[in-house]
């Protein structure tokens, strides 16, 4: 028996070195579903730090609201866990761009340096703009605004971005 | 006839309703005192408005230009002012508005002047430039620019495939163009074939359109083959009538390019013969109006009608009408506004009535009896692209090629459980291509964060380098002269500076912020957790640092 | 020759281990929602039981023999678990989502009774060493099989419309019920 031990731990030992893992590409994986916001409501500083708490195990997948519950069910998949309702107090909210009012900026270049993409263009005291295409959405602008002109304004669909909708079951009514 | 036709799989044979329509010739329709001309009339970039509110314009006058390479001019239907450039109802599915350019007219009906092109001496890219400027789409429904398509790029186009099929049952007017115009068809037809140089013009007709196939072979010359194909539907689609002529397969997820062939629809080729040799920019096409009215026919159509209003020519809805149709019974969808205009993509209005279109049977489970699939003419499996679909497990949708999927409607035709799969499908595919989108924007945005945290890095390594380099700056003056002499800048340096901060507190002082004040509680509970998590995201990444 | 075949044939499809005789259980529920995760499962399973069952009989005749054959289910232990650590770091290296999908089940591998079941088994039917790699090996072929087909119904089971109280592992345990009926077709097919 101790012979068998012994051999064993032996090789064991000689893999464990040959077959060190070097990198982790889940990190890549999970980011790679993130929505990218950069609004740590999950609790971290941006998505790549929420996605490195998921693949070391800190962090559970249900954190993300801008992700919604698709988001978690993605992550579910690649993770092979069960798929599990947002967290209490994360509600997803509709798809929204920043605005700021043009009336009351003082340009002071505080969002900009918030703005965790760089969507906010101005110089000091001068008008900032939000460049819309590139906005995530994730309000981090939102706190720092001495003056508070930012608003947050939904995205409204258009002919191009129209949907079709989820032909309505029928079945119940036939029962 | 010699030539061998193939017969492509599926199909089915739904009631065609054309002599409803297809007996009267194409009318012309009174000049009305409004037209709607929307912006986005082809698939691609919509066009850039050129005019204003305000503005006169004359029949014909760019008022929208091409703007990017799928893209297409738009010209004015008629002589008048232009009253409005706004959102107004479009005939789309999801009944939105979209830009476009109201004109009322003045009743004059001028024109601009139109030059005529000598084709036959131009540079091929010309054509094209002049076909794009004069706004020609794809009439078959697609609207796909016309210019690009008569661009053979680096594939060689052999042959030249006409679509005169026209197999979705009501829709009569490429019949009743054919046979009309049959000549004015062919010219146009010559065109295409010195853009893309095609050896072999094939034109192909179902057989249940004898009086266009007469026609056309009457007016066509060597070299131009009119073919009968068997009234199936949907054998004007293109990939079908390309393989019933040619025996050639499009790949799964190509064109017809890809295999040297290019279609397009009878009524574009008679479109491209008016904007070449007649210089007249596309501001009318032929539309069947046809269904519950008291004169169904075909007629010459100017872009911009009023729905309403071609109703309204065609005798007027009868009693008893229960909504229109766009296109045709089997592809078409429920017009939500007869405000909307026609558009290049509009070739049939169907009034209904309960009689011709009995509401829709309740669904039923699907029992897997696979007629869908004996039925899907693209040769695909509806019953796995419905059963994922429903599940909104679109990565598997996607998996049985459901983006090869035509939405031709023969799976939902046949199936006994009165499944609209169809619609299953288009659900998915959009859905799809919004999470697409989505994706393009999120990578853009991990690129423009990554970008951001390593700029504030290499900032404040600029910065620590050049402290270190003023620090020992410093130290070496300090070593070499005791006493530093007192910079004289400095003090007017720091009193501009005082300045300005005084003139920063007025400001903040007298600008009053316009939206903390009579805030709801929810707002301010929506604000104040926003700042706590603010606060807690600063925490941490002070920590980590 | 004839006798080998026999014996893949047999422990394939009669006598599947999961199917007829209920051991393995275990990852066949667990490992089961995915069908990628169920191959690498079911290769890993093929991976360690094939080796584990030659290298038992090895153990169990030169060591153990007739005077120590009360270590015997010890012995196998150690070995089984041995092996598996091995495998773990080597799917480990190869293909980490494939690690992380298997998660637990992995080193459960170890107390996967399949897995030591079969060269216990073996010792009882007396197999010589041939006859236990190709019983261990058929073994493992049966139930990767078995775990795919399952794996492939619970990914389609996902899409349908079941009702509300047998939604999940509910459905999964009559199906595999019905699966289990459906490999008793195959008794009789030798001999």
């Amino acid at each position: 028996m101790a012979a068998i031990g012994l051999v064993l731990g032996g090789i064991l030992g000689w893999a464990a070195i040959k077959l060190r893992v070097q990198d982790d590409p889940l990190v890549e994986k999970i980011d790679a579903i993130l929505p990218q916001t950069q609004c740590g409501q999950c609790g971290f500083a941006g998505c790549k730090p929420y996605a490195e708490a998921i693949a070391k195990g800190e962090a559970d997948i249900n954190l993300c609201p801008p992700g919604g519950a698709e988001g978690v069910k993605n992550l579910a998949e690649l993770l092979g866990v069960d798929a599990k309702p947002l967290g209490e107090g994360v509600e997803p909210k509709p798809k929204s761009v920043a605005v700021i009012d043009e009336n009351t900026c003082i340009g002071c270049t505080l969002c900009i340096q918030a703005c965790p993409v760089d969507a906010i263009v101005g110089a000091a005291k001068q008008l900032h703009v939000i460049v819309a295409a590139q906005c995530t959405g994730c309000e981090l602008c939102l706190p720092p605004c001495p003056v508070d002109c930012i608003g947050m304004q939904v995205i409204k669909e258009d002919v191009v971005t129209w949907k079709w909708r989820y032909p309505i079951h029928m079945m119940k009514r036939a029962a | 006839m010699s030539r061998k036709l193939y017969t492509f799989n599926g199909g089915v044979h739904p009631d065609g309703h054309k002599a409803m329509s297809n007996g009267t010739p194409i009318r012309a329709m009174t000049l009305l005192p409004r037209y709607i001309v929307p912006l986005r009339q082809h698939i691609g970039t919509p066009a850039r408005p050129l005019v204003a509110a305000g503005d006169t314009v004359l029949r014909g006058q760019t008022i929208g230009a091409a703007d990017g390479y799928v893209s297409t001019a738009v010209h004015a239907p008629t002589s008048g002012r232009v009253v409005a450039v706004e959102p107004r109802a479009v005939p789309h599915p999801s009944g939105m508005f979209d830009l476009a350019v109201v004109i009322e007219s003045d009743g004059a009906d001028r024109a601009i002047e139109f030059q005529p092109l000598d084709w036959r001496n131009l540079d091929p890219s010309a054509l094209r430039n002049r076909v794009r400027d004069m706004g020609l789409a794809g009439l078959g429904g697609a609207v796909f620019p016309s210019y690009i398509k008569l661009n053979p790029g680096g594939q060689k186009i052999h042959t030249l495939i006409l679509n005169g099929a026209e197999c979705e049952p009501w829709i009569t007017c490429d019949d009743r163009l054919m046979r009309e115009r049959a000549p004015e068809l062919v010219r146009g037809i010559e065109i295409m074939r010195h853009a893309l140089g095609s050896e072999t013009v094939l034109i192909g007709i179902e057989d249940n359109k004898p009086e266009a196939i007469a026609a056309l072979r009457a007016a066509a010359p060597a070299g131009m083959e009119v073919i009968a194909v068997p009234t199936r539907y949907p054998g004007g689609g293109g990939k079908q009538l390309t393989y019933s002529l040619t025996g050639v397969e499009t790949p799964a997820g190509g064109r017809s390019t890809d295999v040297g062939i290019q279609v397009f629809n009878v009524g574009t080729a008679y479109s491209l013969y008016r904007a070449v040799e007649l210089g007249e920019p596309m501001i009318s096409r032929v539309a069947t109006i046809t269904g519950h009215v008291a004169q169904p026919g075909n007629f010459e159509v100017r872009v911009g009608t009023p729905l309403s209003d071609l109703v309204a020519a065609a005798g007027g809805a009868l009693a008893g009408a229960s909504g229109e149709l766009i296109g045709g019974p089997m592809m078409g969808f429920d017009l939500r506004d007869s405000d909307a205009p026609v558009t290049k993509a509009v070739n049939c209005l169907i009034v209904k009535n309960p009689r011709l279109f009995p509401a829709k049977p309740i669904e039923l489970p699907c029992i897997r009896c696979g007629a869908c699939a004996q039925a899907c003419p693209a040769d695909l499996q509806p019953f796995e692209m419905y059963w994922y679909s429903r599940a909104k497990d679109f990565g598997r949708a996607q998996s049985y090629n459901l983006f090869d999927c035509i939405e031709c409607g023969c799976c939902s035709y046949v199936c006994p459980s009165h499944i609209p799969l169809v619609d299953y499908f288009r659900f998915s595919k959009s859905e799809i291509w919004e999470r697409e989108r989505e994706k393009r924007s999120a990578d853009q945005a991990r690129v423009r964060h990554e970008f951001k945290v390593f700029r504030l890095e290499r900032e404040k390594q600029d910065k620590a380098e050049k402290f270190a380099k003023a620090a020992e700056k410093s130290r070496e003056s300090a070593a070499s002269n005791a006493v530093t002499p007192a910079d004289p800048d400095a003090e007017k340096k720091k009193a501009i500076l005082q300045a300005a901060l005084d003139r920063a507190q007025k400001t903040k002082e007298t600008v009053t912020p316009k939206n903390t004040e009579n805030l709801t509680s929810g707002v301010q509970k929506e604000i104040d957790a926003i700042e706590a998590r603010r606060a807690k995201v600063e925490e941490k990444t002070e920590s980590h640092e | 020759m004839e006798n080998y075949l026999l014996i893949l044939i047999g422990t394939v499809f009669v006598n599947n281990i999961v199917m007829s005789k209920i051991l393995g259980l275990c990852p066949f529920m667990g490992v089961s929602r995915k069908l990628e995760a169920a191959i690498g499962m079911g290769a890993a399973t093929t991976f360690v039981l094939t080796l584990a069952s030659g290298a038992s009989y090895l153990v169990d005749t030169y060591l153990l023999g007739q005077d120590l054959s009360y270590l015997r289910t010890l012995s196998f232990i150690v070995v089984i678990a041995g092996i598996v650590g091995f495998t773990e770091m080597f799917i480990k290296k190869t293909s980490p989502v494939l690690f992380r999908v298997l998660g637990i089940y992995l080193p459960l591998i170890t107390t996967n009774c399949a897995v030591l079941g079969i060269p216990l088994l073996n010792v009882q039917e007396q197999h010589n060493f041939l006859e236990s790699l190709f019983y261990g090996l058929g073994g493992a072929l049966g139930f990767s099989l078995v775990l795919m087909l399952f794996a492939a119904m619970r990914e389609r089971l996902e899409a349908a419309d079941v009702p509300k109280p047998f939604r999940g592992v509910s459905i999964a345990m009559i199906t595999a019920g019905l699966m289990s009926l459906a490999f008793m077709g195959f008794a009789g097919l030798i001999r």
